[in-house]
């Protein structure tokens, strides 16, 4: 299933519908905008109120703490790593399913899409399996002293495994319809491989592959359940943001939790735009 | 000017499925299969009893029912989003269109502890259900809440695109013929985009599932009453219960990977459904 | 090729930290968070002081079960400052702590202990006095999960011991405690997550909880809305601190964290952890704090339980009393 940038279009289907009675067409969008309203607006708009309940000045406090910087920087790290981890691999992996065909495609791309249905609880208890010290490789670990659960290895490592198929997912769709012949002109004006795909296939793929970037992005920031099952919530050193959210809540500073979780829900908001913006820009290429 | 063939068109291809292949292996399927190991580990009868035990049931029941419950919700609801979005025009539409995403871009984990908040005895909304008698915070009915906060853009973004596409025509033949607005709607217009309604539950419904940020601060986490199989899995795991932690999620693992393939299939017959339209 | 970058930043940070002896980790349960932040800077500036290099203690907390099982799946703990003496002694089974744990400090190893007490709305307006009153329907009763919660398995042995020591009948203080837990609507992980319940949520006419709890509540969170029921009879709860010995002398962190735990003992930790509402051992700080602390007719575990381990065993591992008030009827 694949959610490529959309391509709008006005549908020629509003003449129609604009025969639908007028009471028809006011109560669904007052349907819509309630139900949107309650399940979607009210929450975020808690968060910012609530992230100020205490004042700017307590909300400025909130989001400088050294614990707070160093949940920013410990985010920065998971998604630094993961990003450019996650468009590797699926880039390759796109290539290779969206422009040949061959048994076990379909396999494939399925495989791909686990991370998306498995529980990130379940994500992460995989980790403590294989790294923790009763696990798999921990007596190796151990005596190499190398920490990697608990730590923030184990807390990027999650955060690829939650994230990873969301720029193949981008990719797969438009190497899939993207026609070939530009690729095949490049190849028979004597260019290599490495070329024809540095220079033609990724440029026209870049509205995609940004896409994916930045759903991986968001995703990576704000994902709770896998790491913190690897995290040992140790203040200061393995706690992203929205883990020290909810430190910052068990600790009753709820204003201050809503303040870092505001902070979070800026970056969504980020991401929002930037995928809006990555859509109408790959619409009016 | 040297011209070079290729035998299969486009190169790339052994070195790009080995990256995609590697990748796939050493951080999703290895890392998964230990949970088999481990429950093999621990033996068949103690995978029985422990996924059969009554409070696993009771959270199977409970998770998957708040899941379907929720995926429910959105794809009447998301459906409704859906087509006055496509087919009404109305003031700020494209804002109300940019914030369905939100779901995907906010943490979980934010999402829960605003809807705990919201919904609480003393929350905002919840101090007006509390006076009507609905309790909803630490209730199976605020985790559907939460859950169908998490499942919102599916529904909606699924149907968008094929009501975009839908023909008028069919529509305008069916009015020129003289059936009424709601027959036309019924069964011209629904038909075709009951597939993508479909694989937008079903995602609703598989997302809804493993959730777990955002459904731990508003469950009650009440064994036998409101505990989710994630956190099942979590208190498990606290109490050195490798073998019936992976029991559980190999039993959601199973499940998982059956709605992932049916997932697909859905949306593969909702593209050719769509294709046809 | 990303894994590979993956060890190599695990492999920066894992060796920083095994390198560095003046960093340790403690790793504590879950209301310990106010108390252990000052204690840590009274020890920073002790040392400081005296001369000695400036410490960084980093805390982690959480529900003391869920955190004994991270310090064995190799969080590495320096030392372990959790709500009960099973939890530590797990980790004497996995090879991490020495099995002498108890002796090597004072009073088995327990700086400071408290009781289990209860946290009722303004003006008891449910009539909470005593341990059958958590029973009595139309109560709503919070207590953190004894699957991963210390101070709940506190609670849970408190109203048990309770009943044992007036009836003398098992049966009954399983009835007793059966029909407490039908009266929770919500279970936490970690008792700080129950005391949110009641306090911010408002879930709830008594929270069973740690004594320094509900007086934090009372004297700070919400002044005015709470009052305190001491009952008759309680529990006395030992929290134990212990040295995680593989992990010190891996980390060669051994002597800082020997002091450390020495620190918790001296009068100014004494005199902190009396002003955070945790009874000190010190019979200084004891008498300083005046009438803090309710006088309650306290039983050790020891008197009505054969020690942590069998009530660990009986009550909480699978299958025990716990599990069998949750079995459907």
């Amino acid at each position: 299933m694949s959610k490529q940038p959309k391509v709008r279009k006005t549908p020629a289907a509003i003449g129609v519908a604009a025969r639908d009675p007028a009471w028809v067409r006011y109560s669904l969008i007052a349907i819509a905008l309630t139900f949107l309203g309650f399940v979607l607006v009210m929450p975020v708009l808690l968060v910012i109120v609530e992230a100020f309940r205490d004042g700017a000045g307590a909300f400025f406090t909130a989001i400088s703490s050294d614990d707070t910087l160093s949940a920013i920087s410990l985010t920065a790290l998971a998604v630094g790593i993961a990003v450019p981890v996650n468009v590797v691999i699926g880039i390759a992996t796109a290539w290779a399913v969206g422009r040949f065909r061959f048994p076990g495609r379909s396999l494939l791309i399925t495989l791909f899409d686990v991370p998306l249905a498995v529980s990130p609880v379940i994500a992460g208890m995989t980790f403590i399996l294989l790294f923790g010290s009763q696990g798999l490789f921990g007596p190796e670990l151990t005596e190499l002293g190398l920490e990697i659960v608990f730590s923030p290895p184990g807390i990027v490592l999650a955060t690829i495994f939650v994230t990873f198929p969301f720029v193949a997912r981008e990719l797969i769709p438009f190497w899939e319809s993207q026609g070939r012949e530009e690729e095949e002109a490049a190849l028979v004006l004597g260019a290599s491989a490495w070329t024809m795909f540095r220079r033609v296939s990724l440029p026209n793929a870049r509205w995609a592959l940004l896409y994916g970037v930045v759903l991986t992005s968001a995703r990576a920031m704000g994902e709770f359940g896998a790491v913190s099952v690897v995290s040992g919530h140790i203040r200061g050193k393995t706690n992203t943001l929205p883990l020290h959210v909810e430190v910052l809540y068990g600790d009753y500073r709820f204003s201050a939790a809503f303040a870092v979780a505001s902070l979070l829900v800026l970056s969504g908001v980020v991401t929002l735009v930037l995928r809006k913006l990555i859509e109408s820009r790959a619409h009016s290429d | 000017m040297h011209v070079k063939r290729r035998a299969r068109g486009l190169p790339g291809f052994g070195l790009s499925l080995g990256i995609g292949l590697s990748g796939l292996s050493l951080l999703v399927l290895f890392p998964l299969s230990l949970i088999a190991f481990k429950t093999a580990e621990g033996g068949f009868d103690s995978f029985v009893s422990t996924a059969t035990s009554a409070r696993a049931i009771s959270s199977y029941k409970l998770s998957f029912g708040t899941a379907a419950a929720a995926a429910a919700i959105n794809a009447v609801f998301g459906l409704i989003v859906a087509w006055v979005l496509v087919r009404y025009p109305f003031p700020g539409k494209r804002l109300v269109d940019a914030i369905v995403d939100l779901p995907f871009s906010l943490p979980t984990a934010v999402a829960g502890i605003a809807l705990t908040a919201l919904y609480s005895k003393t929350g905002w909304v919840g101090k007006h259900l509390t006076e009507l008698g609905i309790d909803v915070a630490f209730t199976p009915l605020g985790i559907t809440i939460a859950l169908t906060f998490i499942g919102l853009p599916f529904v909606v973004r699924t149907v968008q695109p094929v009501l975009e596409d839908l023909d008028p025509q069919a529509e305008e033949a069916a009015a020129a013929l003289g059936a009424s607005r709601l027959t036309t709607i019924r069964r011209v217009v629904l038909p075709p985009l009951l597939p993508s309604v479909l694989a937008g539950f079903a995602q609703a419904f598989a997302r809804g599932v493993g959730e777990y940020g955002s459904v731990v601060f508003i469950a009650g986490n009440m064994p036998m009453k409101t505990e989710i199989t994630p956190l099942l899995i979590m208190t498990k795991l606290e109490q050195y219960d490798y073998a019936g932690a992976t029991a559980l999620a190999c039993v959601m693992l199973a499940f998982s990977f059956t709605l992932l393939i049916v997932i697909n299939a859905l949306s593969a017959w909702a593209a050719r459904r769509a294709g046809g339209a | 090729m990303g894994a590979a970058a993956s060890f190599a930043v695990g492999a920066g940070a894992g060796c920083k930290s095994s390198g560095s002896s003046s960093e340790i980790l403690n790793v504590s349960y879950d209301p310990t968070r106010e108390l252990y932040e000052e204690i840590n800077k009274a020890f920073a500036g002790a040392r400081k002081a005296k001369g000695a290099v400036e410490p960084t203690i980093k805390q982690s907390h959480g529900g003391s079960g869920k955190q004994a099982r991270a310090v064995s799946d190799g969080l590495k703990a320096d030392v372990v400052t959790l709500a009960l003496a099973y939890d530590i002694d797990e980790l004497v089974t996995r090879g991490l702590v020495k099995d002498d744990w108890r002796t090597r400090l004072p009073n088995d190893a327990c700086p400071f202990t408290s009781t289990i007490v209860f946290l009722v709305r303004k003006g008891n307006p449910k009539g909470i006095k005593t341990w059958d009153d958590l029973a009595n329907s139309g109560v709503e009763a919070i207590t953190p999960n004894p699957k991963t919660s210390g101070g709940a398995r506190w609670n849970y042995l408190a109203a048990w011991g309770f009943e044992l020591g007036r009836s003398k009948d098992e049966a009954k203080a399983l009835e007793l405690v059966k029909r407490i837990f039908k009266n929770v609507p919500v279970l936490d992980s970690g008792a700080r997550g129950s005391t949110t319940t009641f306090v911010e949520r408002s879930i709830g006419d008594v929270l069973i909880a740690w004594e320094n709890e509900a007086l934090l509540a009372t004297k700070e969170l919400a002044q005015g809305k709470f009052d305190i029921v001491v009952p008759p009879v309680s529990i006395l709860a030992e929290p134990p601190v212990a040295l995680v010995d593989k992990v010190a002398d891996g980390r060669k962190t051994r002597a800082l964290a020997e002091e450390y735990l020495a620190f918790l003992y001296e009068s100014e930790a004494q005199a902190l952890a009396a002003k955070h509402y945790y009874r000190p051992t010190n019979a200084d700080a004891l008498a300083n704090a005046g009438d803090t602390f309710a006088k309650v007719e306290l039983f050790k575990i020891g008197d009505r339980f054969g020690g942590w381990a069998d009530a660990q065993a009986k009550h909480f591992a699978d299958g025990g009393t716990f599990d069998q008030i949750y079995q459907p009827k």
